[in-house]
């Protein structure tokens, strides 16, 4: 997975990051079937790794033009970003190092062979306006990213 | 045989996270500081499912799963932006968004 995530932020074509994107979210995917979470995984594979990087494919064949792969691949501003980047590895590395000890291994029941229903009754019930304000997000977002590729409004 | 914790779910997430803000401040291609983003979206997603499973609850997860569908829709929307974007300047290079500029 992290050997995908390099190869998307390195790669000078963008179909070929569009690719290694691919591969990092089925390797995600196989890590929620690892959390014992195959609800997430099923629905990863099938929104993302399947919808929106079948989107991300088109519009790259739609705007990528061949010239843009013989330009300089790189920021301006490249050694601001990694210095920025370091930086918070850093913070990462320090929160790390002085909470290691309160992640204690546990044994927790595995309910896997429920674990649809038990999502699917949390969805409905407790999270009920959530998945609502989540459908009339994907209507604005519907109707916002049709407008903009519009020709003429 | 290294057993893993939920550190380690952790540390792998961090690791995209930084990943990720690598590829959103250093590239100059739109797509793939769109694509960026997706994978710090990603590492997100991995940190709620983790603890998720840590605390034994299923919250996390549904949590996750709002989180991809904003993320299909912020994608969905971002590209369009693009393309309009694109319509106008005939470049995907983030150096030439700079009509705003004083």
């Amino acid at each position: 997975m992290l050997i995908g995530g390099v190869l998307v932020i390195t790669r000078k074509n963008a179909v070929h990051s569009a690719l290694a994107l691919i591969v990092t979210l089925l390797a995600q995917a196989a890590i929620y079937l690892m959390l014992y979470a195959p609800f997430v995984a099923g629905v990863q594979i099938i929104l993302y790794a399947g919808g929106i990087m079948v989107l991300f494919l088109f519009v790259i064949m739609l705007v990528s033009i061949e010239r843009t792969e013989k330009e300089r691949q790189f920021n301006k501003q490249w050694l601001v970003g990694i210095v920025a980047a370091g930086a918070l590895g850093g913070l990462f590395i320090t929160v790390y190092s002085k909470g290691q000890s309160i992640f204690p291994d546990r044994a927790l029941p595995i309910a896997e062979a429920q674990n649809t229903q038990v999502v699917g009754t949390m969805l409905y019930g407790q999270y009920m306006f959530a998945f609502e304000i989540a459908s009339l997000l994907l209507l604005v977002a519907i109707i916002g990213a049709v407008v903009m590729a519009k020709k003429r409004i | 045989m290294l057993h893993i914790t939920t550190l380690h779910y952790l540390v792998l997430g961090a690791a995209l996270f930084l990943l990720g803000v690598i590829g959103v401040l250093t590239r100059r291609n739109v797509v793939i500081v769109l694509m960026s983003i997706e994978l710090i979206l990603n590492a997100v997603n991995l940190n709620l499912v983790a603890f998720s499973r840590f605390w034994g609850g299923v919250h996390g997860q549904v949590f996750a799963i709002f989180v991809i569908t904003d993320a299909a829709a912020e994608a969905a929307v971002g590209l369009g932006i693009l393309i309009a974007f694109f319509r106008n300047k005939e470049t995907i290079n983030i150096d030439e968004v700079n009509l705003l500029k004083w």
